[in-house]
């Protein structure tokens, strides 16, 4: 069922691999400066965030997204694997389509999040950050299908950006106009694109085979270069996933897989995903407890906050009137395309769901050496901060 | 050891005597000492340790001659003792492989990113399994180890003490929800080779996490309990690094070495060279120890740091102990189940398997590659040979410990799993089997490191009889006796007296054999003092252990 690749004698590689793009980023990393990504070596930022950031929300940038894991999934059952799998139906899914999902463990804790791309009904692609090889040949366990762990195999860009349309048609990717959010588009040299993206802004995600990253990267730039086109780093695509009101798993909660108390697991409907559960599509992972969890209502609630005030509340605690201890922000930032002190925090029941008002953010200040402690309001908004509608024009605006 | 001076005097009276100078007698010792009590400690070698000691048998190379790597001892006794200003320095080690006949390996790093792309080499699923894998094991740990410092309760006893314990366990327990309540029943009974199973299909890679399982263990990867022992093997930590085992600067001796400067920096006194003959008692209520030498030391507390069967069956007349308590200490489970070379090596033996300067080579390395071959090597146990393939955990201290040997001169330690207490027709160890018993050892080690044997500058071999006869461990048994779940917490070492008190009034027992068992842990001296302290309504030093008591 699963395929298994010769081992190689003598032993691996320490340390962080480059992806089949680092030739290019490192000459561009001013400072050299990395982490560590699922193996990887990921740039942090390449020249200063911010005008990594501006570019993100006003050109056209690419992220490196070659450290995703990607799984294809295929087979006669490949379709009933999935439905297995995820909390949503993928039944509903047309083909050449995208959908992003999560699913859950027998808890009905949220184990991660992904994109699951369905090429055809026995033919599909899940694209994650955590890795989930064993776990899949586990759901898979008695189903015929195949699953091979893609995630060394195929590189990925994610292109995002106001002018990231305008590059692909420069680029000659003839047909992009007509592709909707979600939508997956085959083309030559085996690039396949989709337009998602985890900035909330207009954006596609390319992907190729290891062999064929390097001529997509020069192509794409060469076009690129009077749109805008520059590489970004985690930092700013993290300030951009913020606003855009995107979770991050281990950071904004914790994967079930992953949590040593267990009591940290969160169900969907602890993290505002209720509306990716799906009850009617028959059983899958997590849906019994889930049904239960349904009626006896969330114990946790993720929410948006907008804070007073223009510092980042990292790492606060939430107060109810100042007093009684709330819940703790799990992601914080001073959005300068909102301009608004936006956070995620996680509340525990009944803050976030019967008590919404009166909520305030700790926060401390170093004011040169000398630290100071203050409250700030906090009110519960939307968390999808930045929603503009040219992320979902199609054709998009070309600029 | 020659700081360990003491007085040599022929008799003495003491507030308190530790009976054996091992790492427990000695940490129990230096609590009791700090506490105000005049105590001394009788230890019949004559250097300190038990079977955590640093000694030179050659010129020029210390050896750990027993244990030689270092993870349980409990943080709570080193910052109470002050052991890192006595000297105690442990140095994590990274790395550790397990060679294969086809002339590969499996390299375990300490580095995530490379760790998980050698297993995923072996085995691309058990690449994720692994984390799932580390992640019940971290959430066994979390479990246990805040019991560790703690007196167990007496399941039967209604005192407030026993009862809040009892409750506290419980309430432990009840906290980790429905499945895990069952997977810990399960993991606690079932063996280590159907545990590694369920997890993983690499033969290689389970037959690297099996060793844990079986050490100082009479058991076989098969044989349910042993999922436990590699648990005992987990629990540890090395600077809050759960499941990091490291070096002792200047080998194992150096924990006793610390150990024994709290201890007579606290007014201790340690008197080498001749072990207790018997315990004196009056009227059921300990009155002090009779040398061998003829000395004479009085005390009304009396602690023993050798193993349960040695304490009671060997030194105390048996007419001062109920029937039914001989019986329960007999049948306590202490089967010697492992031997060791100590090896002065001229260079750095090479392992052609390992890619070239490879950092696996500073930790653990095995040879065994699959369950079934670790199951063969403990049938051979079963039927009194050692085993003809055997298993051994072999380690390298001096690549990272400059005090151990000559720069460019190494120490190697090899621990070996299965040689059995007694020979098989009768077969006295001491004569030419045990030199058989180290050559079946080289030759495996040879097998994969061509050369080794023109390295050998001096060896020293241990077998159980050995082991029993230098340290005093019954059978040779590693960790004053079996870590099976039947013989821990209440249970240890036998039901009602858990709590290192024993029948005989002043007597306690501070050893491995008592909760929470083997291992350079130092918790069954800390728990056994502090139960002393409390008897004698006294206050403790350190807010780590002391407070606790039962
Ligand atoms: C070969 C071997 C390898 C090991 N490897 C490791 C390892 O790597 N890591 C680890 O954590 N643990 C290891 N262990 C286990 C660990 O060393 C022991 O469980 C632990 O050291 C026991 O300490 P203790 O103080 O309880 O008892 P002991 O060390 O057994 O101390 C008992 C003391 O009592 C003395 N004594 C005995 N009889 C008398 C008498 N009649 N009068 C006076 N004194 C007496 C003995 O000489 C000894 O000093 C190993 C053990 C062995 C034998």
């Amino acid at each position: 069922m699963s395929v298994i690749k010769k081992p190689a004698m003598k032993g691996v590689q320490r340390g962080l691999s480059p992806t089949p793009f680092h030739d290019f980023l490192a000459p561009m990393n001013l400072e050299q400066s990395w982490m560590d990504w699922a193996g990887f070596l990921s740039p942090r930022h390449f020249e200063s965030i911010e005008s990594e950031y501006f570019a993100i929300r006003n050109q056209a940038t690419v992220f490196d997204v070659s450290p995703m894991r990607k799984y294809r999934i295929a087979g006669p059952d490949a379709l009933t694997v999935m439905n297995r799998l995820v909390t949503r139906n993928v039944a509903k899914m047309r083909d050449n389509r995208v959908a992003y999902s999560i699913w859950c463990d027998e808890d009905g804790n949220v184990i991660d999040d992904g994109t699951v791309f369905r090429f055809t009904a026995t033919d599909f692609r899940l694209c994650c950050q955590e890795p989930q090889f064993s776990w899949l040949n586990d759901v898979a366990w008695g189903f015929d299908v195949e699953i091979v762990d893609e995630s060394l195999d195929v590189a990925g860009l994610s292109l995002q950006g106001p002018t990231s349309y305008a590059v692909l048609k420069a680029a000659g990717f003839n047909g992009v106009e007509t592709m909707k959010p979600f939508d997956i588009r085959h083309f030559d040299d085996g690039v396949t694109v989709s337009r998602t993206g985890f900035t909330g802004d207009l954006g596609y995600e390319l992907w190729v085979p290891n062999d064929k990253a390097a001529a997509l990267w020069q192509h794409l730039f060469a076009a690129g270069r009077i749109h805008g086109l520059k590489p970004v780093g985690y930092e700013a695509v993290e300030m951009t996933r913020i606003e855009a009101g995107l979770l991050l798993p281990g950071k904004d909660f914790q994967s079930s897989h992953h949590a040593l108390r267990s009591t940290r697991g969160r169900t969907p409907f602890e993290l505002g995903f209720g509306w990716m559960v799906d009850f009617g599509k028959g059983h899958f992972n997590g849906r019994r407890a889930l049904l239960k969890a349904k009626e006896t209502g969330p114990r946790y609630m993720v929410v948006g906050l907008d804070i007073d005030g223009n510092k980042p509340a990292y790492d606060a605690l939430v107060y109810h009137r100042g007093k009684v201890e709330a819940g703790h922000v799990t992601s914080a930032l001073w959005s300068p395309t909102c301009k608004r002190n936006l956070a995620f925090a996680m509340l525990k029941a009944p803050y976030g769901i019967g008590v919404t008002d009166d909520l305030f953010v700790e926060i401390y200040r170093d004011k040169e050496g000398k630290w100071e402690k203050g409250l700030a309001r906090a009110r519960i908004v939307n968390r999808r901060f930045f929603d503009y509608p040219r992320r979902a024009a199609t054709p998009p605006a070309l600029y | 050891m020659t700081e360990v001076s003491g007085k040599n005097g022929k008799a003495g009276r003491y507030d308190a005597i530790v009976v054996g100078a091992g790492h427990n007698g000695l940490t129990a010792g230096a609590y009791l000492a700090k506490a105000g009590l005049k105590t001394l400690i009788v230890e019949k070698n004559d250097y300190i340790g038990g079977a955590a000691v640093s000694r030179e048998l050659h010129e020029g190379w210390t050896y750990s001659n027993c244990s030689y790597v270092c993870s349980l001892l409990r943080p709570e006794v080193a910052r109470d003792l002050e052991l890192g200003r006595h000297g105690l320095q442990v140095i994590p080690y990274e790395g550790g492989a397990t060679f294969l006949n086809n002339g590969d390996h499996f390299g375990s790093y300490a580095e995530h990113n490379a760790f998980r792309r050698e297993i995923q080499r072996h085995s691309p699923i058990d690449a994720d399994a692994y984390d799932r894998y580390s992640r019940y094991i971290m959430r066994q740990c979390r479990f246990i180890r805040p019991l560790l410092l703690r007196t167990p309760p007496d399941p039967v006893s209604m005192r407030p003490k026993d009862l809040q314990e009892m409750m506290f366990l419980l309430k432990r327990f009840h906290d980790l929800g429905a499945r895990e309540m069952a997977d810990m029943l399960r993991f606690w009974t079932m063996s280590v080779g159907e545990f590694l199973d369920e997890f993983f299909e690499s033969e290689v890679l389970k037959a690297h996490f099996a060793g844990s399982g079986i050490i100082g263990t009479g058991l076989g990867v098969y044989s349910p309990g042993t999922a436990y022992v590699l648990l005992h093997h987990y629990m540890g930590d090395v600077d809050g690094s759960i499941g990091a085992w490291g070096f002792t600067r200047g080998g194992m001796g150096g924990v006793s070495k610390a150990l024994s400067l709290a201890f007579m920096e606290a007014g201790g006194e340690i008197v080498t060279g001749s072990g207790i003959n018997h315990f004196l008692t009056e009227n059921g209520q300990v009155s002090g120890v009779v040398l061998d030498n003829g000395d004479v030391y009085e005390a009304s507390t009396v602690v023993s740091n050798m193993d349960v069967r040695r304490t009671f069956l060997e030194h105390v007349e048996e007419g001062e102990l109920d029937g039914d308590f001989i019986k329960a200490v007999k049948r306590f489970k202490i089967r010697g189940s492992s031997g060791k070379l100590n090896i002065a090596l001229d260079s750095l033996p090479d392992f052609p398997a390992l890619p070239p300067n490879s950092i696996l080579m500073q930790g653990d390395m095995h040879a065994s590659e699959s369950l079934d071959e670790l199951e063969r090597a403990y049938d051979d146990w079963k039927v009194g040979k050692w085993s003809e393939e055997p298993y051994f955990d072999m380690l390298i201290p001096s690549q990272i410990d400059p005090t151990l040997t000559h720069p460019g001169k190494h120490m190697m330690t090899v621990f070996v799993q299965y040689a059995p207490y007694e020979l098989a027709g009768g077969e006295s160890w001491n004569g030419p089997a045990r030199q058989a018993f180290a050559d079946t050892v080289i030759n495996k080690i040879a097998r994969h490191s061509p050369g080794f044997r023109d390295k050998i500058v001096h060896m020293e071999v241990r077998t159980p009889w050995d082991i029993e006869n230098e340290v005093g461990l019954t059978e040779g048994n590693i960790f004053q006796g079996e870590l099976t779940f039947d013989q821990l917490l209440f249970n240890r070492p036998v039901p009602g007296y858990a709590q290192y008190r024993s029948p005989i009034k002043g007597l306690y027992l501070c050893g491995s054999s008592a909760h929470p068992g083997g291992g350079v842990m130092a918790a069954p001296g800390a728990n056994a003092a502090r139960e002393v302290l409390s008897d004698m309504g006294r206050a403790a030093v350190g807010n780590g252990v002391m407070g606790r008591a039962a």
